[in-house]
């Protein structure tokens, strides 16, 4: 079985997002880390390898800057088996549209059994480059898996909706979207963050997956952000230090409202 | 502010204890310190995920790391648990390192990869009740017996002591004086009993207890270096183990700074943040110049170290530093959050209990300005 786990670089989560009033875009040049929804993406395909599906190998896969490397390793010690970067400064200002094409033509090179995301990417927020991508590659989707099982050539899956949880029969070759909680990723030994440098590591260019620089970056996107604003601000906010009494303020609080009666 | 200063190993070893501590230690440290709980289970995590083998060669079943990327661990996990460094600090600096430096092939084929994996767990035993900073005249002995030797004696304040499976240990096997000790390493069994637990100001999440030697045999192969200079053994040990205690010092400090920062930055009086205060401002402001010079001590002592350099003067001064730094930046936490600071509910009492240590064990702070003023006054300070 082959299994390939997108992953994406983003901003460190615990460093201030910032946005370049002249781009629009999301500053990216401060320390980048791997997707934090990722991990539990390679978590479940690695389980699969444990599991109903002894010797599959896991590709990493994924579409971002060549200084993503460090990026890469991180997704490799987490247990993937190689990585296949593609790797291009044409890509950069793609949105959904262009980064699902550029995605899609590098899964397009090999037979996927599986293809798994994580739920969300930390930074954009956007929860739907895995349909974007099994739209492009004619694969059924399910999104926000929250649990599932191998049996035969299918997937069983419990899908995460408002109302409660679905459970679905889909045949493979299929594209999932795992939700954060279908597993709890394990923390990396320091042997497989050492071994995960001497992993085959594929990085691709534009050229490499059969695209023109017009089908990706800003040429090839289809969004174009022509104005951003800030949120307006909150009405007048009240601060309580628990002196004992902080609930009974915050119920009269509430009650004044009409939230409570 | 080391990020400039560290290889991406480093940052990647560092990246892994930072994730692992604060998802595993962090919020269990309180109630750990509260209950006197050495968190044995997660000192095994440790090892499954390859932290207590950074320093063991890839060889021997570990990461082949440097001495830097070891004090990386001890001081992140200091951050949070002070016990729990002190675990890792003994079991690879003094323990590891010293296998790694002096032991013969048979012993490190025997115990390193076990060592690596947390499989086994280190000690180092030199201090007896009746000889602490005079190392040189401990009074454990080590007689020939059958098929190797035989240890009695007591040894005391041993961390790890409580449950380590292997133990550097040093006993006299001639006479009087420093010439006359030898270093011995073997697992626990048979004549070896972990004494009582001793009740200690902080650091309740480490085991400290008596070990005593009754007739101990230990395998001819046991012996570590050279018969009668197990001293050397010990010091040399130490003049790295140092470099690592210095570093749980700067996790401690760090501790207490972040405490102290988010602290004046939340409470008010007076119709605002204390932040606005100079009085709270000067002495945070003061550490964290302090907890800098300090931590670039201890990586240019253990860069030295992985360099092959002579690293014993930078070791100390780093020890002798960053332990006053901890200290230190204990008290102005405590006296950023005031009466709160006084509370075992509010975190900085912990930090001002732990801190203490730094300044007390691997030499006291007065035997650490006696190894730097020795070296530079030479036998002038001898009189
Ligand atoms: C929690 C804890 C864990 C420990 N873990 C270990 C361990 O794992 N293994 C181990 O072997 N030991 C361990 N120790 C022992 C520790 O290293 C010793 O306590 C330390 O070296 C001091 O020895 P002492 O307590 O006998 O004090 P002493 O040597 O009796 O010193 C008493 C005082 O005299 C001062 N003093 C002594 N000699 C001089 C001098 N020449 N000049 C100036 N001042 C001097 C000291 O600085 C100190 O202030 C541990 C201790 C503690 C508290």
């Amino acid at each position: 079985m082959k299994i390939a786990v997108c992953v994406k670089e983003v901003p460190d989560p615990t460093a201030e997002k910032r946005i370049d009033p002249d781009t629009k875009r999301l500053v990216r040049s401060g320390e980048n880390t791997l997707n934090r929804y990722d991990r539990h993406a390679i978590e479940e395909a690695v389980r699969l390898r444990e599991g109903a599906a002894p010797g599959a190998e896991i590709a990493v896969v994924l579409v971002a800057p060549a200084s993503a490397s460090r990026t890469v390793d991180k997704a490799l010690a987490q247990g993937g088996d190689r990585s296949v970067h593609l790797a291009d400064d044409g890509l950069s200002g793609s949105d959904i549209v262009a980064t699902s094409r550029a995605l899609a033509a590098v899964l397009a090179r090999d037979s996927y059994d599986l293809i798994v995301f994580g739920q969300q990417g930390s930074d954009a927020e956007c929860y739907v480059m895995a349909s974007a991508v099994a739209e492009r590659l004619a694969r059924p989707c399910v999104t926000q898996v929250a649990a599932l099982a191998l049996d035969g050539s299918s997937l069983k899956v419990k899908r995460q909706v408002e109302t409660g949880y679905e459970t679905l029969e889909v045949s493979l070759p299929a594209v999932i979207s795992v939700s954060d909680a279908i597993n709890e990723p394990r923390y990396p030994s320091l042997p497989a963050i050492m071994g995960a440098k001497r992993k085959p590591h594929e990085v691709l260019s534009l050229a490499d997956v059969g695209l023109a620089a017009g089908d990706v970056g800003v040429d090839g996107s289809r969004t174009h952000v022509s104005a951003l604003s800030k949120p307006p601000t909150r009405g007048d906010s009240v601060k309580l230090e628990d002196d004992g009494t902080a609930a009974e303020k915050i119920l009269a609080f509430l009650v004044e409202r009409k939230v409570v009666a | 502010m080391e990020a400039a200063l560290l290889t991406d190993a480093q940052r990647d070893v560092q990246d892994l204890v930072r994730t692992f501590a604060e998802g595993e230690i962090a919020p269990h440290a309180a109630s750990w310190d509260r209950e006197h709980h050495v968190p044995l289970d997660v000192i095994r995590r440790l090892g499954e995920i390859g932290l207590l083998g950074v320093i063991v060669p890839e060889e021997h079943g570990g990461s082949g790391l440097d001495y830097t990327s070891l004090c990386l661990v001890v001081e992140e996990l200091a951050r949070h648990d002070a016990g729990v460094s002190v675990a890792v600090a003994v079991h690879a600096g003094l323990c590891v390192a010293p296998l790694l430096r002096f032991g013969t092939p048979t012993q490190q084929a025997a115990f390193l990869p076990r060592l690596a994996t947390g499989a086994l767990l280190g000690a180092y035993a030199l201090t007896e009740p009746d000889a602490g900073s005079d190392t040189a005249s401990i009074r454990a002995r080590a007689v020939r017996s059958q098929g190797g030797w035989r240890l009695d004696g007591t040894k005391t304040w041993i961390t790890n002591g409580g449950f380590a499976d292997l133990f550097v240990v040093f006993a006299r096997t001639g006479g009087a004086g420093a010439r006359g000790i030898s270093a011995f390493v073997a697992e626990r069994g048979v004549g070896l009993d972990s004494g009582k637990e001793i009740p200690k100001l902080g650091l309740h999440t480490s085991s400290t207890a008596e070990i005593v030697l009754d007739g101990f045999a230990v395998p001819t192969d046991g012996l570590v270096g050279t018969e009668n200079e197990g001293l050397k053994v010990a010091l040399a040990t130490l003049d790295g183990g140092r470099i690592t205690i210095a570093a749980q010092a700067c996790g401690i400090a760090r501790a207490a700074l972040e405490i102290a920062v988010s602290y004046a930055q939340d409470r008010s009086a007076f119709g605002g943040p204390i932040a606005r205060f100079q009085g709270v401002q000067f002495p945070i402001a003061e550490i964290a110049a302090r907890l800098d010079g300090a931590w670039l001590m201890v990586l240019h002592a253990a860069a030295l170290r992985d360099g092959g350099l002579p690293h014993a003067q930078a070791g100390a001064r780093a020890k002798l530093v960053a332990s006053r730094v901890a200290v230190d930046a204990a008290d102005v936490a405590v006296q950023t959050l005031g009466g709160y600071g006084y509370s075992a509910e509010f975190p900085a009492e912990r930090c001002y209990r732990d801190a203490k240590i730094t300044e007390l064990y691997e030499g006291t702070s007065q035997i650490q300005r006696l190894v730097i003023a020795r070296s530079l006054l030479g036998d002038a300070a001898r009189g």
